[in-house]
């Protein structure tokens, strides 16, 4: 493996792999750290410390902006960069343009915190972001675009292979989303606050649109290509169909698009509208369990790696947790189920099954797949991986257990009429039946911040012996480093 | 039927009609055809390929 290795760091650009890679890490303890604190802060709410710099309102954006963008964007760019240069056999188009994603990546995510601390959020969900930011997103992402493309005109291998299709729309869709999601006219020049081009339900429309757009392509359609090069590598055998593939891809696609209005049923938009999106959101089961069931049978016949590798154990249970999630999804977007989930916890325990169960976790397969490959050698303990994986686990699964109830608690409480006709629970009763819950949910947060913790020891110790032995071998330091 | 086309909320069921007759053409396209069936599964070990030539490279003593 040695050798061949050292061949790929000539053959291919690794090194900004292993920025994102680095990075992906770091931010996803930072974080999850802060999602731990803010879970923290509604069980016991003397954690606000009575400082806004420390409040929920202020830390939400900076979780989802870490864990969203800082280690799911980061691993993204990581994971892209290297299947797009693997399986075109080339090396990355503009690397100074691909080094520039990094550094402007970067600064967006500790821009972006920045401002939500100091109390700048221009209030739009996933895209708090105040304008100055928002162009350096765009001027980031257009040069991703660009480098892409370039490395996928380069290639030496005919066919692009289909998990570059994924990530190739999901660069495509982000920047339409992005645009439009954050039309807006700035106050001033030397101001970062902005109001945006859309009002009423166009506006919220908008919002949506983006938002789940941004579930859709970001936080799916990248990570199926993510699964579809690397559950079928670290498995070695082919994906199950690659026929399957292409409708996957294309009925994804093709859907999408029209279902971000379920986030809106039972309000000002029209009735058509939300309609629609449940009509759409019920069609995407098919492809996405055909994608699920596409992945996990590229393990037949080699089920027993679920019993020895902990890495094909992550993929494997990613993808049940992708399953789970997409039946879910339709599920809640029915106009009478969402009467009663809609405002609830159960939103945030369904979004956090995606978020914690599918992408995180075929995020951190892919990671402890690549790693031991760019640095030259073994993971340093799979022991710690396999510990990884438990916490990991039981800690989705207190997650969503604990929202599971809380939400449905607050639909049914929220809805009952005593025998006048009159609300049976004031909202502050439902508050105070919630307490057990958000305990439970902190806990299962510590569960997958612990996990987390033991995956960064695991990766520097590894990236530090792969140094070590490059460093001992004389190999430059281009290729060690 | 231009009068139809010209008409802006009819811009909803056209493109619906469009995308959807195209993704049902790709269906096809996919699995009209056995012969290209088989080579589109072909394709599945792109992501193989690359350890080939990294053999290939190690036997030549590169």
């Amino acid at each position: 493996m040695a050798a061949s290795t050292t061949a790929q760091a000539e053959q291919y650009d690794f090194d900004i792999i292993k920025k994102f890679t680095v990075m992906a890490i770091v931010w996803a303890v930072v974080g999850m750290f802060v999602g731990v604190y803010i879970a923290s802060e509604l069980a016991w709410p003397f954690l606000n410390f009575d400082s806004p710099y420390l409040s929920f309102g202020r830390f939400r954006p900076v979780h989802t902006g870490a864990v969203i963008f800082g280690f799911g964007g980061s691993a993204l760019f990581a994971t892209s960069y290297y299947v797009v240069q693997r399986t075109c056999q080339t090396r990355l188009w503009a690397p100074g343009l691909a080094t520039f994603t990094f550094w402007g990546w970067q600064a967006i995510i500790v821009l972006a915190a920045l401002s939500y601390v100091t109390g700048y959020s221009q209030g739009r969900e996933y895209a708090e972001m105040e304008w100055p930011i928002d162009i350096l997103i765009e001027i980031v992402w257009v040069s991703y675009l660009a480098v892409f493309i370039g490395t996928l005109m380069n290639r030496k291998q005919p066919h692009i292979y289909v998990a570059n299709w994924f990530y190739l729309s999901f660069i495509l869709a982000t920047a339409l989303l992005h645009t439009f999601n954050n039309l807006a006219v700035p106050v001033g020049l030397f101001t970062l606050k902005s109001y945006s081009l859309f009002s009423g339900p166009q506006d919220a429309m908008t919002q949506w649109w983006y938002g789940h757009n941004a579930v859709g392509f970001f936080l799916t359609a990248a990570f199926l290509g993510m699964m579809y090069y690397f559950v079928p590598k670290h498995a070695g055998r082919p994906v199950y169909s690659y026929r399957l593939s292409i409708v996957h891809f294309w009925a994804l696609s093709f859907m999408y698009m029209w279902v971000g209005t379920h986030h809106l049923h039972w309000t000002a938009l029209p009735d058509w509208a939300s309609t629609l999106g449940a009509t759409f959101s019920i069609m995407l089961l098919l492809p996405s369990w055909g994608g699920m069931i596409n992945g996990i049978m590229t393990l037949s016949g080699a089920w027993d790696k679920l019993r020895t590798d902990p890495i094909m154990r992550f993929m494997i249970v990613a993808l049940s947790f992708y399953g789970m999630s997409t039946f879910e999804g339709p599920l809640m977007s029915l106009k009478d189920v969402n009467a009663l989930s809609h405002y609830t916890d159960w939103t945030v325990g369904h979004v956090h099954s995606g978020a914690l169960g599918w992408v995180a976790m075929i995020s951190f397969g892919s990671i402890y797949h690549m790693l031991p490959r760019l640095w030259n050698t073994q993971m340093y303990s799979t022991k710690l991986i396999n510990a990884h994986f438990w916490l990991a686990t039981i800690g989705v699964l207190l997650y969503i257990t604990a929202m599971w109830i809380s939400g449905i608690s607050q639909g049914l409480m929220w809805r009952a009429f005593d025998e006048f006709g009159n609300l049976q629970y004031s909202f502050v009763e439902s508050v105070a039946a919630m307490y057990p819950f958000y305990v439970m949910r902190a806990v299962g947060g510590m569960f997958f911040l612990a996990g987390m913790v033991l995956m960064a020891y695991n990766s520097y110790m590894t990236i530090r012996q792969g140094v070590r032995q490059a460093q001992a071998a004389g190999q430059p330091a281009a290729v060690a480093a | 039927m231009l009068e139809w086309l010209a008409q802006a909320e009819n811009s909803k069921p056209l493109g619906l009609l469009i995308f959807f007759i195209t993704f049902c053409l790709i269906v096809l396209w996919v699995y009209g055809s056995r012969k290209r069936g088989e080579r589109l599964e072909e394709h599945k070990n792109i992501p193989f390929l690359d350890e080939e030539d990294e053999a290939k490279e190690e036997k030549h003593g590169k």
